[in-house]
């Protein structure tokens, strides 16, 4: 069996696995034959659209809806009171984060609006438009309250508490330490050290933030049509907040425009929406418009870290110590919470070099802002940023080559399985190699000549590096373990119908990375059939296993590794009643591309087709006590490490206009090793398009606050995000160590392009910056803040 | 409140005749009278792209244009456009090079590469690689870095110059 999925073998039967194969659903797509959220019309079906605070923090008056209830086609207005005894209020908190607190939430608040955006009424009528209408003509009566806005003086003493039975602002604190860092320090040779700022930003979904909720009074089911990651997730919540029997909530998703973290949370304005649509009989849509999405998606990545790194005479790293603060709003987000980011930030910083000795502190506080949580790498750029900005501080420090001294630092590729200072465990990474392959590709002496004659004639260009580790098929040591009822088991049903097509149903879930696609190329070879016969469901909780969905780079990894399970059990139930048909051992047989073949010669015995006939409709025909099993279930989880992480490295070439402060780039590269490649095409894609969202998050994206804690970006021409004529080309290179967890062997590949770039892009913007002593750290880097750098703009 | 204006327009090849709000865009009109949902709303400022769609033969952000000033126009769609088979070869490539991801951005993407590519088949010319990117600049997307798309266009743009034709695709 394990011959079916040698990749070495490109010439086996139905050797899918490993090929790019175009995606089954992209044809629908590219005509506009999608289905997302949006496009759903229900009977009866209503329209909500929410009254958002308008101030950061102030207590929620008298809500007046007299006249929007006078117009025309508005049914109702809720507000937090309506809806409180119809959901329980849910604290996240993850008991495996010691001592971390945050302060219940409701669908909608009852006495006081903690940021600008919050929702805090509901108008329903029967269409969206009049909907707003009946939003300008609420009267709250508001009484603003002092806001916290400012993360660096959350904890102090003339702070006001935004939650009092807090006690403070202070929702969760974690020092991780291994080594002696001070000796460390104390008998450097070389000390680097920089104070890093990775900008508040979000993930602009194009698709908005859309849920179509219907309650069905007469059988007592919610059907939440969902643009989420989780679907039974998302079940899980709303069953046990909304006091419904599991079974009687189904979540459906269909297509979903764009996700990176931003749509596996819960959001209490979606909530709200489950909780109308129970409260009203009806069939109820809320679909973010873009002003909403920016005061109330998840933001991002608001953290401010000090670091230095110790540096022995021989230019070996010996230590790290890094203190992280990070602001995330007024509340921890559901069920994943808030700390996540922060706790990842102090378990990767330092990830992939060789070095004894590592303190990180992380320290999370609440602010008066949109919360923030879990969005595309979450906590890598951050630690990636933090670390190789350090690594390029160190090399220069030291006077060495920047891929030197990386060279030299970087963990040796004979050297795992191991644990790393900060706790990881590694089963086996291609530091090394990669950076190996990276030179291959992009002609590194050639770039550094480049970059001395163009400096002779004014031209500022750069050279940025980025190794990087990325965690990956979480265990339940993500979340499972601190309560929250998230699956890191997804599981696979195979299904041979009559015709000899097949039907795989899938916990994991599909929003462009192409799941349903690598699903398919699974199946059909584990199976033996031809692709194109092999239907993959996915995103329905009613219909697919149960399972997890797809974050944290699990999609291929977990749910790949149960669909192969799966398909390979369910060939070995048809060959065992073809051995029947057949008169021949079931070992003596094989299924190929849909044919079951004598295997010793490869003539064809049968089609499945025909196999299908006989056992449904003349299963008279077979002997009375032959399994018919031809639809087969299996469930993966990854159990000998928490985490499957990978590694990569990434690097920039661009060119900074000294005069203006414009970054303009001009290649990228980035090497990474998920392990085994299901299909390259995907892969490629995905390593691509996180690159650019890497980038976005380096140079241009940020959600900019005034002191009073107002967001200042509310539409897509305040808030930048990578465009196509500023973005280069960008070459992916591959290094493949498969888990040995798996027969699979796949590992993650979604987030590697995010965690890197953005420090690839600062060191590379350094780098241009080195003949005038200028550097920047702050993201993101701005021309503003490169002109400042340079002495050229006042520092702000 | 009330102020329904009646007009009559051509969309993908049908006479239609509504009576529309006059605060009704044509993204709307669209979507919410039509059910024409190819076309998406992205952020109705007409800035990201999404609900870009074609008027009188010019591309056009649906989310800026009131569907009552467009008596007598002619409006064509991702629909209209799929089911003629003008841009066929485009879907194609767009397919074969994964330059559609979650598919929310790629209707509005494709229609403003048309119109790229017809521009330039005038002239059998084959635009850059920037040349590419300047013209999508418009369009927003999240999840391919662009990098595709560019491969995909430039693949159409020269196979088009080599004399392939416009489109090739049979509705």
């Amino acid at each position: 069996m394990s011959q079916v999925i040698d990749p070495r073998s490109v010439d086996r039967p139905n050797s899918y696995i490993g090929r790019s194969v175009p995606r089954p659903n992209a044809r629908k797509l590219v005509e506009g034959r999608g289905q997302y959220v949006d496009d759903l019309i229900l009977p009866r079906m209503l329209h909500v659209a929410f009254a958002r605070s308008p101030h950061a923090h102030a207590t929620i008056g008298a809500i007046d809806a007299s006249t929007a209830l006078q117009l025309p086609g508005v049914l109702r207005v809720f507000t937090g009171a309506d809806l409180a005894p119809h959901c329980e209020p849910w604290v996240a908190v993850l008991a495996h984060l010691k001592g971390m607190k945050s302060a219940p939430q409701l669908p909608l608040p009852l006495t006081t609006a903690t940021w600008a955006g919050e929702a805090v009424a509901a108008v329903v009528a029967d269409s969206r438009a009049v909907a707003e209408d009946a939003v300008a003509r609420i009267s709250i009566a508001w009484q603003m309250l002092p806001p916290v806005a400012d993360m660096e003086t959350a904890l102090d003493k003339a702070t006001p508490v935004i939650h009092p039975a807090l006690g403070d602002n202070l929702v969760f604190e974690r020092t991780n330490e291994s080594g002696d860092v001070a000796q460390a320090f104390k008998t450097a040779h070389k000390v680097v050290d920089a104070t890093f700022h990775t900008g508040r930003h979000t993930g602009v979904t194009l698709e908005p933030r859309s849920i179509l909720a219907e309650y069905n009074k007469g059988d007592g089911t919610l059907t939440v049509h969902h643009a989420t990651q989780a679907p039974h997730m998302m079940q899980e919540v709303l069953a046990k907040h909304m006091r419904l029997p599991l079974s009687a909530v189904r979540v459906i998703c269909r297509d979903i425009g764009g996700s990176y973290g931003i749509k596996v949370h819960v959001y209490p304005d979606e909530v709200a929406v489950a909780v109308i649509a129970k409260m009203m009989g009806r069939p109820i849509k809320f679909v973010a418009d873009r002003l909403e999405s920016f005061a109330s998606d998840i933001h991002a990545r608001d953290h401010r870290i000090k670091g230095r790194m110790a540096i022995d005479a021989q230019g070996r790293i010996t230590a790290f110590d890094i203190d992280d603060l990070t602001g995330i709003g007024p509340y921890s987000v559901y069920p994943r919470t808030s700390a996540v980011e922060g706790n990842q930030v102090v378990n990767l910083i330092g990830g992939p070099y060789e070095f004894p000795s590592y303190r990180a502190k992380t320290t999370v506080v609440l602010q008066n802002k949109v919360p923030t949580c879990q969005y595309r790498a979450v906590g890598h750029p951050i630690a990636t940023a933090v670390t190789e900005g350090l690594v390029d501080l160190g090399a220069e420090a030291m006077g060495m080559d920047p891929v030197a001294f990386r060279l030299k630092n970087l963990m040796q590729d004979d050297s795992y399985p191991r644990t790393s200072p900060a706790g990881m465990r590694f089963e086996g990474l291609s530091h090394i190699k990669s950076f190996g392959v990276l030179m291959e590709m992009m002609d590194y002496q050639g770039l550094r000549a480049d970059q001395e004659r163009q400096r002779a004639h004014g031209v500022h260009r750069g050279i940025g590096f980025a190794s990087f580790i990325e965690l990956t098929n979480p265990s339940p040591f993500m979340y499972g373990i601190g309560g929250a009822r998230i699956s890191a088991q997804d599981g696979c049903t195979v299904r041979i119908d009559p015709d000899g097509s097949v039907v795989a149903a899938t916990g994991v879930t599909e929003q462009g990375q192409g799941t349903e696609a690598i699903i398919r190329q699974i199946v059909a070879e584990a199976v033996g059939v031809p692709i194109d016969v092999v239907r993959v469901i996915t995103g329905d909780t009613l219909t697919t296993p149960y399972g997890g969905g797809t974050w944290a780079c699990r999609g291929a990894g977990i749910g790949g590794e149960a669909a192969l399970q799966a398909g390979l059990a369910t060939k070995e139930a048809a060959l065992k009643i073809a051995g029947a048909m057949l008169q021949a051992a079931p070992n003596t047989l094989d299924l190929v591309l849909g044919n079951i073949i004598d295997k010793a010669t490869g003539a064809v015995r049968m089609s499945l087709g025909e196999l299908g006939r006989i056992v449904y409709f003349r299963g008279d025909t077979l002997p009375p006590d032959l399994p018919r099993e031809l639809m087969q279930t299996r469930h993966f989880i990854t159990k000998q490490f928490p985490f499957a992480f990978t590694n990569g490295v990434q690097a920039s070439h661009l060119e900074v206009d000294v005069d203006t402060g414009l970054v303009q780039l001009i290649k990228h590269w980035c090497v990474e090793d998920c392990g085994r490649i299901i299909n390259p095409l995907l892969v490629d894609e995905q390593v691509r398009g996180g690159v650019v969202q890497g980038i976005g998050g380096a140079l241009y994206e940020h959600c900019t606050y005034t002191s009073e804690g107002q967001l200042t970006v509310g539409s897509m021409a305040d808030y930048l995000v990578p465009m196509a004529a500023g973005m280069p080309d960008i070459e992916v290179g591959h290094v493949e160590t498969p888990t040995k967890e798996s027969l699979l062997g796949a590992k993650g590949a979604g987030e590697a392009g995010t965690a890197g770039a953005p420090a690839a892009i600062m060191n590379a913007i350094n780098d241009a910056l080195r003949p005038f002593g200028a550097k920047v750290f702050a993201q993101p880097f701005t021309p503003e803040r490169i002109l400042a750098a340079l002495g050229r703009a006042p520092k702000r | 409140m009330n102020t329904e204006v009646g007009i009559s327009l051509t969309i993908n090849g049908e006479r239609i005749s509504r009576r529309v709000e006059a605060r009704r865009h044509l993204i709307d009109f669209l979507r919410l009278d039509l059910g024409l949902m190819g076309s998406h709303t992205g952020c109705e400022h007409g800035v990201c792209g999404a609900c870009t769609v074609r008027v009188n033969g010019l591309i056009v952000r649906g989310c800026l244009v009131l569907a009552v000033s467009l008596d007598g126009a002619t409006v064509e769609t991702i629909e209209g456009m799929s089911d003629t088979g003008e841009i066929r070869d485009l879907q194609d490539a767009f397919v074969a090079r994964n330059a559609c991801q979650c598919g929310y951005c790629t209707p509005g993407m494709l229609v403003t590469a048309a119109e790229l590519l017809s521009d330039a088949a005038k002239t059998r010319a084959v635009p850059s690689r920037a040349a590419i990117r300047e013209h999508l600049s418009g369009n927003y997307c999240r999840c391919t870095g662009y990098h595709a798309i560019v491969d995909a266009v430039e693949t159409v743009a020269r196979a088009r110059a080599d004399g392939a034709g416009t489109g090739t695709g049979q509705p």
